[in-house]
């Protein structure tokens, strides 16, 4: 932030996240958690030498060993690989699609909320629209049209996901715009845009940040179920959703471990961006 | 208001369909098919007239509830969705009554006994179950439930009233676990402050039955803003029929769109994600009517 504003006063960034960090345990938590699972998956090759889609018919189906950590699937494919790549594609993805539509909603939404009038009674009726198809119908058929493949899945997502952020954004900035402080910048003789994007959005920002730390775990949670029905990331591609898709008809026969582990990835990863989001609507002061 | 989503929705199903690359009649007929025979067929289905008449006609048909026809089944897409949305419904109903019946007595443990203890617990189960794949959590009750106790059937829709009941329950539960955490959560809030408030200390004081103070003041209140959330996470539940459907094969709405879009079935696709939306639509609606019944405040107005 360059400028002062009403709210908050000027600190050094490492002092507040040290504040930050401080009596906020869950914060803490789910940052080393995060931070420990992307570590290993930017790692990957370091962490392992398997080619995560290299097939071998002569060991299949074992169980963990110094070998393979984790032991290998039907096709002789190291888990411990395939988890690590999958982190990649699955995190990356889960990532993009929030950084898109945060990025598009909240200018949306602060533009509705400053400006008003018809501008924000048409964005605001469009939002009304896609909000009324349910999440996964309209992201499946999305994704249906758009074709398999990466970019789809983040277009889909945030062609949906958006409109939360327009709607976080809009509600603060129209509060925001009736406030001394906008007039004062007017006054000032400052630009619109200047005051919109330096003065306005920082100001309404933290509800929309703490609200992306569930979408991520939304957007995990849709890329591993459009990718266990065959949708957005195929094979051979390693993805979480995909290896437990492969892994469903031995899990009904008695061997669990091909879709228990990239299931409690799945659950792992989601609870360390839960708690990092309760930490940051506390360090924040969101009510949720 | 209801108009203009209503017809959006419609607009917005109708775009993504006449958007999509790919041909439905050269998909229709299969890769060998002549140039004729497909323009033929384009014709015989209008996809040869501008895109703005054949929107007209798709809003004349949706009106007199004429649904076009499926491609693959060929069948009137109206009949085919008449015996899609019943085990559809009959889901999402009884996921909704499994979410209310888990969350609310956990709700109200955790805000009588409101301390850290409750509230990272409480913290915790969300975090877990919200992060949780609902198709992760129907495999292992088929595989438990089904398959190793043998209590449920593992899939299908059964034929009688109470197979369908009996049927449904695994998925319905499977589905209502997604919306337990965040309704759970938000109920344990409203119920904390609705027990701090002063109308529930002047009722005390009063010398009312605890219990009667529990029923009418402090639940009744914080009812409001649980059915505020069941009502949004009513879209979810419609979308997550999509999945449970799917692993349990039950021969609802959303297998029906799933089989719609693995045939590129577009007619299909296209009315389906149409009923959903108006499905939930159709809830906030009755939500609104709930909030007079519950609120009498709302009802002043």
């Amino acid at each position: 932030m360059t400028a002062l504003s009403p709210f908050e006063s000027r600190t050094s960034s490492s002092g507040v996240l040290r504040k930050m960090l401080r009596n906020n345990p869950q914060l803490l938590f789910g940052l080393l958690i995060v931070g420990v699972i992307l570590l290993m998956a930017i790692c990957a090759p370091l962490l392992t030498s398997y080619d995560p889609t290299e097939q071998d018919f002569l060991s299949t189906l074992q169980g963990p060993s110094a070998d393979h950590l984790l032991g290998t699937d039907n096709l002789g494919r190291d888990l411990w690989a395939r988890l690590l790549y999958g982190a990649r594609v699955d995190l990356f993805l889960a990532s993009v699609a929030v950084v898109l539509p945060f990025i598009i909603g909240s200018t949306i939404g602060a533009l509705c909320g400053y400006f008003g009038g018809w501008f924000d009674t048409i964005v605001m009726r469009i939002a009304d629209i896609v909000v009324a198809f349910p999440f996964y119908v309209l992201v499946i058929s999305l994704v249906f049209i758009l074709g398999n493949g990466v970019s789809s899945i983040i277009v889909a997502i945030s062609i949906i996901s958006w409109v939360a952020y327009a709607r976080i954004i809009r509600a603060e900035a129209m509060v925001l715009s009736a406030t001394n402080f906008m007039d004062a910048l007017h006054v000032g003789g400052l630009g619109v845009p200047r005051i919109i994007f330096r003065h306005l959005m920082p100001n309404v920002l933290s509800q929309a940040i703490v609200y992306a730390m569930s979408d991520i775990v939304a957007n995990i949670g849709v890329i591993v179920t459009l990718s266990y029905f065959g949708l957005g990331i195929v094979p051979p591609t390693p993805d979480w959703g995909n290896m437990m898709s492969e892994g469903q008809p031995f899990f009904a026969g008695g061997i669990y471990t091909l879709m228990l582990i990239p299931a409690v990835a799945v659950i792992v990863t989601s609870y360390g961006l839960s708690l990092i989001g309760d930490g940051l609507a506390t360090a924040l002061r969101v009510k949720r | 208001m209801l108009v203009p989503v209503v017809l959006g929705t419609a607009t917005l199903t109708f775009l993504l369909m006449h958007l999509s690359p790919g041909d439905p009649a050269r998909t229709y007929l299969g890769e060998h098919a002549t140039p004729e025979a497909i323009a033929a067929l384009r014709q015989q289905w209008g996809l040869d007239q501008p895109l703005l008449i054949q929107y007209l006609h798709f809003l004349r048909d949706l009106v007199t509830g004429e649904l076009g026809q499926s491609m693959f089944f060929h069948e009137p897409i109206a009949d085919l969705l008449a015996t899609r949305l019943p085990p559809t419904l009959l889901l999402m109903l009884m996921s909704a009554l499994l979410s209310l019946i888990i969350a609310v007595p956990l709700a109200a443990w955790s805000a009588v006994r409101n301390s850290g203890l409750s509230d990272t617990l409480v913290r915790t189960f969300t975090a877990v179950f919200q992060g949780t794949p609902i198709f992760f959590v129907a495999t292992v009750f088929i595989v438990l439930f089904g398959i190793r106790l043998k209590i449920f059937p593992v899939a299908g829709y059964g034929n009688t009233p109470w197979e369908h009941v009996v049927s449904l329950f695994l998925p319905s539960l499977a589905l209502a676990l997604g919306i337990v955490p965040v309704l759970m959560r938000s109920l344990r809030t409203a119920l904390i402050d609705a027990l701090n408030s002063e109308y529930v200390s002047f009722a005390r004081a009063k010398g009312l039955l605890h219990r009667t103070v529990w029923l009418h003041y402090a639940l009744r209140n914080a009812s409001i803003s649980g059915l505020s959330v069941l009502s949004i996470q009513v879209s979810y539940l419609a979308g997550g029929t999509l999945v449970v459907e799917n692993v349990f094969a039950i021969p609802g709405m959303g297998t029906f769109l799933m089989k719609g879009i693995l045939n590129r079935d577009f007619p299909i696709v296209q009315a389906s994600a149409l009923v959903f939306a108006l499905l939930v639509i159709l809830v906030y609606l009755l939500t609104d009517v709930a909030y007079k019944l519950l609120d009498p405040r709302v009802r002043l107005k």
